[in-house]
């Protein structure tokens, strides 16, 4: 990936601190869809600041991912009204079914998974979405079956 | 001054100090896990709270200034049951291992949990990650006995400016660990152990080659040469329970003879011949209008520094390979012609106060022609220590001993090289001798010596108004390099070593000493200085010797082959 990438969202940062880290960890992550290493190194040298930092700011919280998002993405909600409703048992069934942790992508490319604190759609709690697309009333034992949804897709996708 | 009740007893406090600084002027001890000496405090592990008077809850005695009159109990039974609760939560995470552990028996996680009376596993954390990080060749990192104090993490930001370590993910998967969690070996980590100092616990350690050094002394077709370092010998009586600052050089070299090893060589006669090479390459620099200012080679963590962060730095760093790998050359090519050795069935131990010596060893720019090492295995102090324990000899009964030939003679000047500016002490003796012809009537250079990270002096060799300065702590360096960058500095030449006051204090040191051991090494070696009469590198014997037998000339066709290198830019991720 070319620096010029990061070149115009640095802009936007001139004479950046410390401060600016998170905001502009955020402006990359839009553009790029996640963190890659280029881009953490980038963010380091822009400010000043040893990798390891900027690595370490960034894992602290749960929205940076830091591989590319798979084909169908997937977000489970964690806000109050989710978690009253078993939002936990969702992620957790999630994880199991998909093999793989919040904030990664699995092997085959085809999914990843990210937490987020309030996708704004209390109404459906537990609520999912994927690739935009909300499940209402995603309740762990209802996962597999909508995850397959996605599998099936990208079987009939391949064969096609 | 203010008073303090401690105890039911009064003592004396000086306004804005923390609580802690002023329990233990009192010889008050509390226990402390996160805290570090002259480091602002950070307050993570609460292991020194103490209770006040009217205040709610425990405070954490590191991080609380003290105030007149406070009313303080460092053992109530409030206080204790805390800390036990604490070091039992962090033992929920840890393995139980301390029987195989690097650090039985000298471990402050172990002490605590044994001064605290834990006798049972109250909690289980189940946090395990069994990714022990062999990458580096010098450093080992064992996350799961990592009780997160974030000690290693200041030291190698605050200290070295490397920021190879950090924080890294939160609540319970949080460790500490390298960018992209990597392997230490593609980190920028410059391999100098410092981090080893300060881990209260065996989550770093060295890369031990006590195995191969065993094997060797063990092969009856090898012949097992060795060399102490300058620093080691005023060390290692440390492990063995005496006091900093006693020079063991004699005791040493018998342990070695009655452990096997055919050759005991001093680093210190390599030191004088880097004298010899430095000293040369910088009159040639200021006389040919070189590039200044020039910078020592010797600690190989700055040269990996000087690699990483300031590669337009490296025309100015001397092309001498350090001491250790000049000894190693000169054992395997001079000494084995001499004693008619197939360099093959040499194998080189040096023993040294270091963690990078051992990355410096294994470097491609350290093989002969062939593809041999100049040096095949180093130990640190502390693995010497363990190998002279594990083959049980009494320290006590061994009758000082002295080298062997002809790499066994030193200067005193070659042995102040164990401690920071005594490179440019010895360099600077030498250099008057190159240029003038004369001696200098009064050796000491004493501007240069001491503690301080940063020392400048200018000294007058003839004609020449030397400028120069010994930095130790790499985060040291990056201030004067920076400082040159900007113009602000008019130096001609520039000792750097990786460790705060020299290799006495190197990552393979005893461990558990405090700055004032330190000091005690440092004077362990002014006083071998002071004592002896042999004190510049141009003066030894056995230098001289080996110019007129082997090596010609200083800078000479050989000693370009044998004793000097180059360095180039390094990736790594910074
Ligand atoms: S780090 Fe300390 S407590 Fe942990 S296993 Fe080693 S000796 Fe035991
Ligand atoms: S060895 Fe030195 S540079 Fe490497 S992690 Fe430890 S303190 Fe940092
Ligand atoms: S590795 Fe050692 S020094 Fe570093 S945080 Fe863990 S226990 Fe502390
Ligand atoms: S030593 Fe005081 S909080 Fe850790």
């Amino acid at each position: 990936m070319a620096q010029n990438e990061f070149s115009s969202i640095f802009e936007n940062y001139p004479n950046a601190s410390r401060d600016s880290l998170i905001p502009l960890l955020q402006d990359i992550q839009e553009a790029q869809g996640y963190l890659s290493r280029e881009a953490v190194i980038a963010v380091g040298e822009h400010l000043s600041l040893p990798a390891s930092k900027i690595y370490g700011v960034a894992t602290f919280y749960n929205q940076f991912s830091f591989e590319p998002q798979g084909k169908y993405h997937i977000q489970v909600c964690r806000g109050t009204a989710c978690h009253v409703r078993g939002s936990l048992a969702t992620l957790d069934a999630v994880e199991r079914e998909l093999g793989i942790k919040a904030g990664s992508t699995s092997r085959d490319g085809l999914f990843s998974l990210e937490v987020v604190a309030c996708i704004g759609a209390c109404g459906l709690a537990p609520v999912i979405s994927i690739n935009g697309e909300f499940y209402a009333g995603a309740t762990g034992d209802k996962i597999k079956d909508i995850i397959d949804i996605y599998r099936r897709k990208a079987a009939q996708n391949e064969s096609e | 001054m203010i008073n303090i009740e401690v105890n039911k007893r009064t003592i004396e406090a000086k306004e804005g100090e923390t609580i802690l600084t002023a329990l233990k002027r009192a010889g008050i001890i509390v226990p402390t896990l996160c805290h570090m000496e002259d480091f602002a405090p950070t307050g993570a592990c609460r292991i020194c709270v103490v209770e006040v008077e009217g205040r709610p809850g425990l405070i954490p005695s590191c991080a609380y200034p003290v105030e007149p009159g406070m009313k303080i109990q460092t053992h109530s039974p409030k206080v204790v049951r805390a800390r036990k609760t604490i070091i039992e939560l962090l033992l929920a995470d840890h393995p139980d291992d301390c029987l195989y552990c690097v650090r039985n028996g000298n471990c402050e996680l172990q002490t605590l949990a044994e001064e605290h009376g834990v006798r049972e596993r109250r909690y289980s954390g189940g946090r395990i990650f069994k990714n022990v990080d062999t990458s580096s060749m010098s450093i080992v990192r064992d996350p799961d006995k990592c009780i997160l104090c974030g000690r290693c993490v200041r030291v190698c930001e605050e200290t070295q400016g490397v920021s190879a370590l950090d924080f890294i993910n939160r609540g319970s998967q949080a460790i500490v660990g390298t960018a992209f969690n990597e392997g230490l070996n593609v980190s920028s980590c410059i391999n100098c152990g410092q981090c080893i100092m300060v881990c209260p616990t065996g989550a770093l350690r060295e890369q031990s080659h006590l195995k191969s050094v065993i094997d060797a002394l063990n092969d009856p077709n090898k012949t097992v040469v060795v060399q102490h370092a300058p620093s080691v010998s005023v060390t290692v009586a440390e492990e063995f329970g005496m006091k900093p600052g006693q020079d063991f050089c004699g005791v040493m070299t018998a342990a070695l003879r009655a452990l096997g090893f055919d050759f005991v060589f001093d680093t210190s006669f390599s030191a004088d011949l880097t004298i010899m090479e430095e000293g040369s390459e910088l009159v040639h620099r200021l006389t040919n209008g070189g590039v200044l200012p020039m910078m020592t080679s010797c600690s190989p963590g700055w040269v990996k520094f000087v690699e990483q962060f300031y590669p337009e730095f490296l025309p100015n760093v001397s092309s001498c390979k350090s001491p250790q790998q000049m000894m190693g050359a000169v054992i395997k090519s001079f000494f084995a012609e001499k004693k008619e050795l197939d360099p093959k069935n040499i194998f080189s131990v040096s023993l040294m106060p270091c963690t990078a010596k051992k990355f410096e060893a294994q470097r491609p720019e350290m093989e002969d022609i062939e593809g041999f090492p100049d040096v095949d295995a180093v130990l640190t102090t502390r693995e010497l220590a363990r190998l002279i324990k594990l083959y049980h000899l009494d320290i006590n009964a061994l009758e000082p001993d002295a080298a062997d030939n002809p790499f066994g003679q030193r200067s005193s000047a070659g042995k102040l090289f164990g401690a920071s500016g005594g490179v440019m002490e010895a360099a600077i003796r030498s250099a008057h001798f190159l240029v003038t012809g004369k001696e200098m009537t009064d050796i000491k250079v004493k501007e240069i010596r001491g503690f301080d990270g940063i020392k400048e002096t200018s000294v007058k060799i003839g004609d020449l108004t030397l400028n120069v300065a010994a930095v130790s702590g790499l985060g040291n360096a990056h201030k004067i390099l920076q400082a040159i960058k900007k113009g602000e500095k008019d130096l001609h030449f520039i000792e750097v070593m990786s460790c705060p006051g020299g290799c006495i204090n190197g990552g393979g040191q005893p461990l558990g000493t405090d700055i004032e051991a330190v000091k005690e090494r440092m004077m362990a070696l002014y006083k071998i200085d002071r004592d002896e009469s042999l004190q510049c590198s141009h003066l030894n014997p056995e230098i001289t010797r080996i110019y007129e037998e082997y090596l010609k000339k200083p800078l000479g066709e050989k000693s370009h082959h044998l004793l000097h290198t180059e360095y180039e830019k390094r990736d790594s991720i910074k």
